[in-house]
């Protein structure tokens, strides 16, 4: 167990020091990464804004929704984002170099390629979400409290089993190209906004069959002490952790089968 | 070295662009797995910018209708890899390996030999990555038919221009490779802002007048995307909507010019890496 730790630990160390040997580029990556989160927030501000009500919404609930979205997104991104090479490694060969090493596959790949430059980015989200809970003037109970914390951590649970997901594609599927990105990246898009903008037809697809809508929108809703205009009772917003263990669960039953339908490029 | 005359060079170009078409197409997979991404993203981009237009009393946003709404959104969709925004990286690589050698042994600027292959780039992406996204849009919405009979030669023209327009801009980005070796934090940023300042996420016509003007006169991203969106679906009366043109054509010949000039510092310096 102590080896393993240090395995990783050298894993992640190395990885340290490529990156920081080239300071500059490290440095406007980081930026750039944050900045995501600054545009992101500023699309809901500007779509939003003008005292517009969207989908029944104010710019402060809204608001509440995307950072809620924005902190989960931004830590699986920062943890498990980057198990997103698979494709390439499973191309190019490195695959069986890291099956043959005595240490888990997935835990390699994430350990492999840490992104460092965002970490600035989780704090970023942070910073909104901060703001959002000012903004809108909750009511407090200890359940809410427990559930404020809780569901960034479900959503990063809840993105991390889509990042799995969509990488385990690469098993079956060596030139699934972007494909992956429609729920990685769409799925940050949708939980961004309150379920209701939605057509019906998309949201049973998203929100429900997919569990998108248990990310950010029903916390949201909880917290605000909101109603669900689509129906949901009020308890609906504490599922997230369980919806994201399910979704973890799923990727993680995908993830073994992708690896015992592994069958080396011969690269 | 002999440089070639403009016959041969014309000849080369349409060799060269060629061979950029048929490479793209051998990807024929990862086409379709692009254009469906490109299909979920116009849903979710869509929805979004409905529900902004229906919050409104005129049920309009920015001077947009509702179907001249969904066309900049399934257009936008469609044009992503049609101008190539995003993921463009060989300059880069070859510059850190130092392949790039072997693009200056070759008698044609490597300037002009990377936008030929761009524009086979641009033909494979127009035929197969532009129609999908369009199609299922005027499926699903309603989409907005141009009235004036000038708009589809003058769009035609705008999309070929933004794609020079993006092409230039990732030339740039690639080529601080040249000194900074790892050029992923420059072409990072031009991702990032290509996305928001192009227009994708919402039309910039939602800022203020005096932001959307300055982004379109002081920087290229509109250019990249909003200003083709903004000609098709007719935002403007006919000379605003020449003028969008025009100032894409400055953009893409400034940033041309910026590319050779680039180009030329590079290679007084250059120190081949690797080995």
């Amino acid at each position: 167990m102590g080896d393993q730790a240090r395995a990783y630990a050298h894993l992640i160390g190395g990885q340290f020091r490529s990156m920081v040997s080239y300071r500059l580029s490290f440095l406007v990556e980081m930026i750039s990464h944050s900045l995501t989160v600054v545009l992101d927030i500023s699309t809901v501000l500007v779509l939003f804004g003008a005292g517009r009500r969207v989908g029944g919404f104010t710019l402060e609930e809204a608001l509440l929704v995307a950072g809620l979205s924005s902190v989960g997104f931004a830590l699986a991104d920062l943890l498990v984002g980057n198990v997103d090479h698979l494709k390439t490694y499973v191309r190019s060969g490195l695959m069986d170099v890291i099956l043959v090493r005595p240490l888990g596959s997935l835990w390699q790949l994430l350990c492999m390629d840490l992104p460092f430059r965002k970490v600035l980015r989780v704090v970023l989200a942070g910073v909104v979400l901060a703001i959002a809970v000012r903004l809108n003037d909750l009511d407090w109970t200890p359940a809410r409290v427990v559930l404020l914390v809780v569901t960034p951590l479900a959503g990063l649970v809840f993105f991390g089993a889509i990042f799995v997901l969509s990488a385990s594609l690469a098993f079956w599927w060596v030139d699934s190209g972007e494909i992956g990105s429609a729920f990685t990246y769409g799925g940050r898009d949708f939980t961004t906004y309150p379920v209701p903008v939605y057509a019906a037809w998309f949201r049973a697809v998203f929100a429900y069959a997919l569990g998108f809508g248990f990310v950010a929108y029903q916390p949201a809703l909880t917290l605000l002490g909101r109603t669900d205009p689509l129906g949901l009772p009020a308890w609906a917003g504490y599922l997230s952790p369980l919806v994201a263990l399910v979704a973890a669960a799923v990727a993680a039953l995908a993830w073994r089968a992708g690896i015992r339908h592994y069958r080396s490029t011969g690269s | 070295m002999d440089r070639l005359d403009a016959r041969e060079g014309v000849v080369t170009f349409g060799a060269l662009a060629r061979s950029g078409f048929r490479r793209w197409s051998t990807y024929r997979q990862a086409t379709i797995a692009g254009a469906f991404t490109n299909v979920v993203f116009g849903f979710l981009r869509c929805y979004v910018i409905l529900a902004v237009a229906g919050a409104t009393v005129s049920g309009t946003a920015a001077g947009y209708d509702v179907a001249q709404l969904a066309t900049y959104v399934w257009l936008g969709q469609g044009l992503i890899s049609v101008v190539g925004i995003w993921g463009w990286t060989e300059l880069a690589d070859r510059i850190r390996t130092g392949e790039v050698a072997a693009d200056l042994l070759r008698p044609i600027p490597p300037v002009v030999s990377y936008l030929a292959a761009d524009m086979g780039r641009f033909g494979h992406a127009v035929l197969t990555r532009f129609v999908p996204p369009i199609v299922v849009g005027a499926i699903f919405f309603p989409l907005y038919v141009p009235q004036r009979p000038g708009t589809i030669p003058l769009f035609v023209l705008s999309m070929l221009l933004a794609s020079v327009v993006s092409f230039g801009g990732r030339f740039l980005v690639n080529a601080t490779a040249y000194w900074l070796a790892d050029a992923r934090g420059p072409i990072a940023l031009w991702t990032l802002s290509t996305g928001v300042l192009a227009g994708l996420y919402f039309p910039l016509r939602l800022l203020p007048d005096w932001a959307a003007i300055l982004l379109y006169v002081a920087t290229p991203f509109p250019s990249v995307l909003q200003s083709p969106a903004d000609v098709l679906v007719e935002r403007d009366g006919p000379l605003l909507q020449s003028g969008l043109v025009a100032v894409q054509a400055m953009w893409a010949v400034g940033l041309l010019v910026a590319c050779f000039k680039v180009q030329k510092r590079a290679e007084r310096k250059l120190v081949v890496q690797g080995g």
